[in-house]
């Protein structure tokens, strides 16, 4: 068990070494970062004033230890176009995108695993059709056009919930259902396929024969080894949540970590763009590995082998 | 092998999914192609005279503009059929990139194992804990937005799937029996692995090639809505989207018709995928 803990703790700080360096180096994917700050109007002179200033004439191991090195103490960089920490910031807009997608996360498993549970006990049934329905819908309509016309439809015609912003909590309502409905299909599908192998197995049945009733089989038996496959997924899909959030929060105009994002990109702040990407690929990192690791405490088999 | 191909055309015949899917995507497809035949007007001609006219079940509905006028007087319907071609081109773009790279790094990492399969491994996790659209967008924004770039990026982006699954069925054929043949009579590993492990795994790359095209074209549409994936005047189903954002209020047919082609390209890329899954796959559940 323990090395089983120590095997998955060192790939996940190796990935997060590697994660760091990649969004370091997205910064030279055009070549000079400083004349992408100075912008394509930027005159020869200023880029070269930004070059030093930002010490991007130093060689590349000797920027990337420097940042890394900053960025385990907690200091991410300055801002160009604020011109304060990027850390002061990203927590300013943390909040916002941590909400939505935690609340997010929580609707789509309150509907989508007693859905999936409901869909397996029956398949064929006509829960199991409407589960299907809700699937293959949710996975073909673009979460950002949901968004816009749910905007159209609620918002501006019945005028239930207010366009954009979150000032208050009603703000919360419309891209909390976009969202959620983003992640549920891929949580009920396993749900239900797990539920649906679970059922097939002996001590399943032998549960049933021995009299005991359908609700204690699945609360007692079978839901315990269905959710096992849905603890790595939920993990993936809130990970997935959170970096997803960025077209949805521009549509809602939410200000939150993605729209932060989108706009830095757009002024070409760079610093704030590769912190953001780091501080999400480090959380996705966190949450498989507790998953993982989870899962290993719930299901013996695991931890042997690998 | 040569039976495989008269049976999956019966059980798809049997598949109401892959049937329905199959059927408009072929139509998609054919729109696509047939773009300057079918399209009434040319996609990116503007007539500042005719701006935001409403599609035919409006009143003010004009006969020569089936589906009304963007803001800037285009012809939607042409638009909208000119978009199929961007939608499918990015998607088919990406997949012949991402496809290739994942293809060839799962077949390694499952024939060879060891430490290949260690190193290879691990470049899947630390692909997948990247968040796609952020890396995509900043790396369209800094690349210089261009179709060329997005279906870089994409490619360079999204070959995790392809890999898993290749990888997978490498490591349950390497020790077929007949592999182990090919081996003892001094085969060479490029042929072992690209001319007989390769064609046996079809199916399985053809599952995987639907799910990731339709997850390439809502991916396309996102970054485009965003400002950050093809250029205007590329009529994009996405960037129309955006477009039509502005006059949400008053005209929200705008962006209802070309999400709608968005959801329905994607819907039947889904079903044709599901169904040939549940066709070619083992048995069912």
């Amino acid at each position: 068990m323990l090395s089983f803990i120590s095997k998955r703790l060192l790939v996940a700080l190796l990935v997060c070494l590697t994660v760091s360096a990649l969004s370091f180096g997205l910064m030279f994917v055009s070549g000079d970062p400083a004349i992408a700050i100075a912008g394509s109007g930027g005159r020869a002179e200023d880029a070269e004033a930004i070059r030093q200033a930002y010490g991007f004439d130093r060689p590349l191991i000797v920027q990337y230890l420097d940042w890394i090195g900053s960025a385990l103490t907690g200091n991410l960089g300055q801002s160009i176009y604020f011109n304060v920490p990027v850390t002061e910031i990203i927590g300013n807009r943390a909040g916002v995108t941590l909400t939505l997608g935690f609340i997010s996360f929580l609707v789509a498993l309150v509907i989508a695993v007693p859905l999936g549970v409901a869909a397996a006990l029956r398949p064929n049934g006509w829960i199991d059709r409407i589960a299907l329905v809700i699937a293959v819908s949710g996975q073909a309509i673009p979460s950002f056009w949901l968004g816009l016309m749910a905007i159209v439809v609620f918002g501006v015609w019945y005028g239930w919930v207010p366009i954009s912003g979150a000032d208050t909590w009603q703000g919360y309502i419309l891209p909390v259902i976009v969202l959620s409905y983003y992640a549920i299909p891929e949580l009920m599908r396993i749900t239900r396929s797990g539920m649906i192998d679970v059922l097939a197995t002996d001590y399943v049945r032998a549960a049933r024969a021995k009299g005991l009733p359908m609700h204690l089989v699945i609360s007692r038996h079978a839901l315990r080894n269905a959710v096992l496959p849905l603890v790595s997924l939920a993990a993936v899909q809130l990970g997935q949540l959170l970096s997803g959030s960025i077209v949805i929060e521009s549509v809602f105009a939410l200000n939150g970590l993605g729209r932060l994002a989108w706009e830095s990109l757009l002024r070409s702040d760079l610093p704030v763009v590769q912190a953001i990407i780091l501080i999400l690929s480090l959380l996705y990192v966190v949450l498989t590995t507790l998953a993982d690791i989870l899962n290993a405490v719930l299901d013996p088999r695991l931890r042997g082998g690998s | 092998m040569e039976t495989t191909r008269p049976s999956v055309w019966r059980k798809m015949r049997g598949n109401t999914g892959a049937l329905i899917g199959g059927t408009l995507l072929l139509l998609i497809i054919l729109i696509a192609v047939l773009a300057p035949l079918l399209a009434p007007h040319d996609p990116i001609a503007q007539d500042l005279t005719r701006r935001l006219l409403p599609p035919f079940w409006h009143d003010r509905a004009v006969p020569e503009h089936l589906l009304g006028t963007d803001h800037l007087g285009r012809d939607y319907l042409s638009r909208l059929i000119y978009g199929a071609r961007v939608s499918l081109g990015v998607g088919l773009g990406v997949i012949l990139v991402s496809g290739t790279i994942g293809i060839t790094l799962g077949l390694i990492a499952g024939y060879f194992g060891g430490w290949i399969d260690m190193v290879i491994s691990f470049a899947i996790t630390t692909r997948l804990s990247l968040p796609i659209v952020l890396v995509a967008l900043a790396a369209v924004a800094l690349g210089g937005a261009s179709l060329t770039t997005l279906i870089t990026v994409l490619g360079f982006l999204l070959w995790d799937r392809f890999a898993v699954v290749t990888r997978a069925a490498a490591q349950s054929l390497r020790h077929q029996e007949f592999i182990l043949g090919l081996r003892a009579i001094g085969a060479s590993r490029a042929r072992i692995l690209f001319l007989e492990i390769l064609p046996n795994m079809r199916a399985t790359i053809l599952v995987v090639v639907s799910l990731e095209v339709a997850n390439v074209i809502l991916l396309e549409a996102a970054l485009s809505f965003l400002g950050l994936g093809v250029r205007p005047p590329t009529p994009s189903w996405g960037l129309m989207i955006s477009e039509g954002r502005d006059n949400i209020l008053f005209d929200p047919w705008l962006i209802a018709l070309p999400g709608s082609a968005l959801c329905l390209l994607v819907l039947a890329v889904n079903l044709f995928g599901d169904g040939m899954r549940d066709i070619t796959g083992p048995a069912r559940k």
